[in-house]
């Protein structure tokens, strides 16, 4: 069991250091965490009108995290396993003596560590808010939180499916598409129909699977355990189907 | 150190491996060749735990390969086919990577670091992303992470392949100062070095063992020498099977 578990840790900590690395060598990292930040602050300044409320409030602003998720974090992610398929390096990593899931899980960690640091250059905003009037920090803080746990599970559905192909851009454009059903599952227009076609217990249910519910939660500043645990949950199942999909080749598939 | 019981694989219903076995010692450097197809990888890759076996078994100082996988292959270099590496780091850091898969670390991981950086002869371009290296660097790349954590079996599939000459010739004194310690299997079908590089051969054709013998008496056996000994079992399995 202690075997196992430094293991683990050996094989996280191996792939996470390679791939913080990979991350920053090249300018991905830093083109990403630019984009990102523009592109989130087009989102809350103009589209949702943030001074123009007035309101020390950054309701406008988390209000984008998941819709910019869904695009963000798959290209993040497109290329941890899809890489090692097509340059062949995944040949490599199954001979070696280590922990598949401790590599599945320290890739993850690597992208979630580049999508940590993007939202933590987004504190301007917080201070503005604060400038703004009196804000809630603790319910502030607590939607970055959620934020960031919110980000993993995007993350791990992104991984997980770069797993399955040789081609990130085929990655990204799946985990794209399976993000934003995710999300918008969650989306007031979508259950609306749904509640309209099978009834409020069904656009109900649909909506607990939608990473967008339970952030609104969040943001409303409660924590709610069952939130957390539905994120936590979900990433831990993307590790499983990811390590499996890896795992898989052994058997000569391709 | 290395024993290969009847290890067989199919890829959708087609043999590609059908039953090879053979034993090897220290000191022992075997050529393992056969025509493109013949299932020198695709054992390899079984022997190297990336490839499950449909039947059989490979030992590796009596560690199954399939029921104690994480022991077998700590005493396994393992240079795939191509020898693939990640374009985007340099060697050092390549190196480094390897290491912490292996659970080095400190003192420990630098002077293994150290120690291949010297064997592989690749200390002139450490720091170079690996994707600028020429071709004989690279392979010096994958060797050295291959050797890194002193295992004593070696699986080299086509160490030398797409080489120059001058770089061939390196790869060859690499193996050749590691030989006395270690059990080495290459697998190559250029026939030329093989009387330079191994002690002894097997020749595979159809995923079967056609031939098991030393260099001199498999060149011996046919008046043309190695190639004609080595195109004789080729042809002559494939006249039974049709
Ligand atoms: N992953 C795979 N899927 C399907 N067929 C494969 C796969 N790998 C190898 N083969 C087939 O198995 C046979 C043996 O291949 P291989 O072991 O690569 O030969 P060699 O290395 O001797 O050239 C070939 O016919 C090849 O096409
Ligand atoms: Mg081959």
């Amino acid at each position: 069991m202690m075997r196992e578990l430094a293991n683990l840790w050996t094989g996280v900590r191996a792939a996470w250091r390679r791939e913080v690395f990979a991350f920053f060598a090249t300018p991905l990292a830093y083109v990403f965490i630019a984009i990102f930040l523009i592109v989130l602050g087009v989102f809350t300044w103009d589209l949702s009108r943030f001074f123009d409320t007035g309101a020390a409030d950054l309701g406008p602003f988390f209000y984008w995290h998941p819709w910019l998720y869904l695009l963000f974090m798959p290209a993040l992610a497109m290329r941890l396993w899809s890489d090692e398929t097509s340059a062949g390096t995944s040949e490599l990593l199954l001979a070696l003596p280590v922990s598949l899931p401790g590599l599945v899980i320290g890739k993850l960690l690597a992208a979630w560590t580049v999508a940590a640091a993007a939202l933590i250059l987004t504190f301007p905003w917080w201070i503005t808010a604060n400038i703004l009037g009196p804000a809630d920090n603790a319910a502030i803080a607590l939607s970055y939180f959620v934020s960031l746990i919110m980000a993993g599970a995007y993350l791990g559905v992104g991984a997980c499916i770069s797993a399955l192909t040789r081609s990130p851009v085929l990655a990204f454009v799946c985990g794209v598409i399976i993000a934003f059903l995710l999300t918008a599952a969650g989306w007031p227009l979508v259950t609306g129909a749904i509640a309209d076609v099978f009834g409020t217990a069904a656009g109900d249910s649909i909506a607990t699977f939608s990473f967008l519910t339970h952030f609104e939660t969040a943001q409303r500043g409660v924590l709610e355990l069952r939130g957390l645990a539905f994120y936590l949950g979900f990433i831990a199942l993307c590790i499983v189907l990811n390590t499996i999909f890896v795992s898989h080749r052994r058997s000569g598939v391709q | 150190m290395l024993d290969l019981e009847s290890l067989a694989k199919s890829f959708r219903g087609t043999a590609a491996v059908s039953g090879i076995s053979f034993s090897l010692g220290q000191g022992e450097v075997l050529g393992f060749l056969g025509q493109n197809g013949a299932g020198k990888s695709t054992t390899m890759r079984m022997i190297a735990g990336v490839l499950e076996p449909d039947a059989g078994d490979a030992r590796i100082l009596g560690h199954s390969i399939i029921s104690a996988r994480r022991d077998a292959q700590k005493l396994i270099g393992y240079l795939p086919e191509g020898a693939p590496l990640y374009a985007d780091m340099t060697p050092i850091g390549f190196l480094r990577f390897l290491a912490d898969t292996h659970g080095l670390s400190g003192p420990d991981r630098r002077s293994a670091i150290d120690r291949v950086i010297a064997d592989a002869r690749i200390a002139s371009v450490t720091h170079q992303p690996i994707s600028t290296l020429s071709k004989g660097y690279k392979r010096r790349v994958g060797l050295a992470g291959a050797i890194l954590h002193d295992p004593p079996v070696l699986l080299l599939d086509e160490p030398t392949d797409g080489l120059d000459p001058v770089q061939k010739r390196a790869v060859r004194a690499l193996i050749a100062r590691m030989a006395p310690e270690k059990a080495i299997l290459i697998s190559t079908h250029t026939l030329e070095e093989v009387p330079a590089m191994c002690s002894r051969v097997i020749v595979v054709d159809r995923g079967m063992v056609v031939a098991d013998s030393t260099p001199d008496d498999l060149a011996a056996s046919q008046p043309g020498g190695l190639e004609q000994a080595f195109i004789q079992l080729a042809s002559d399995m494939s006249d039974n099977s049709a």
